[in-house]
């Protein structure tokens, strides 16, 4: 893997979890992408902001809470999260409602760093 | 009429087609549409105006799975899933806005 080309993927996380299955599946890409050592940035706009919320219980909906797994990108050289701020202030919600750390941005620089990337794939 | 919302309001539009159409009776809000009910949203005052035309209710497990049960707003009424069936039977019918 040391001669391939590495290129910039940014993830865009538009969805809360749960209520449909885009988040997860968003998470099982970036994990596999990491895997190929690529650059990888993931966003989070509008209702995917929620996939960072700090409590999440699932035992009564039966599902996999897959929250802490943010909390592990770091140990796959994922390190680059990005949050719009302009959403998160919609929903209530601070940079302490979030259980990983992150880079809260405005939606106006993230157009920018949008714009930077090789690959952009949007869940 | 108990009225089933299930999507989250800032994302998609059923739960103002909901508000706009129902005359009143009872809502009950699941899965992403439970984040309609909780403070500090931007649309906090859409689903707090219609506490004086319907009863709210929000189906706590989907709460707890998204890490906000401890922001429910007041004057909304959770229920579990034995609730959720109670609510069904007590009504004459039910409109899922899918």
């Amino acid at each position: 893997m040391s001669e391939g080309t590495v290129k910039k993927f940014m993830f865009v996380n538009r969805k809360a979890p749960y209520g449909t299955i885009y988040a997860l599946e968003s998470l099982e890409v970036v994990l596999i992408t990491a895997a190929f050592d690529q650059d990888v940035s993931l966003v989070f706009m509008d209702d995917g902001v929620f996939q960072l919320k700090k409590g999440q219980q699932t035992k009564g909906i039966e599902n996999k809470n897959f929250s802490p797994t943010y909390r592990a990108l770091d140990g796959y050289d994922i390190e680059k999260l990005y949050v719009e701020e302009e959403a998160l202030a919609a929903r209530g919600l601070t940079e302490d409602d979030l259980l990983v750390d992150v880079t809260v941005m405005s939606r106006a620089e993230l157009g920018k760093l949008m714009d930077e990337m090789d690959v952009v794939l949007s869940f | 009429m108990l009225h089933i919302v299930n999507k989250s309001s800032p994302d998609r539009n059923t739960l103002d087609s909901c508000l706009r159409v129902a005359n009143g009776g009872t809502i009950l809000l699941i899965e992403d549409a439970v984040y309609a009910a909780t403070r500090g949203n931007e649309e906090e005052g859409k689903l707090r105006d219609a506490l004086s035309r319907f009863k709210v209710y929000v189906l706590a497990p989907d709460l707890e799975a998204r890490g906000m049960a401890d922001r429910i707003m007041e004057g909304v009424t959770t229920v579990d899933y034995g609730g959720f069936v109670d609510l069904v039977t007590e009504h004459k019918n039910c409109q899922s806005w899918l």
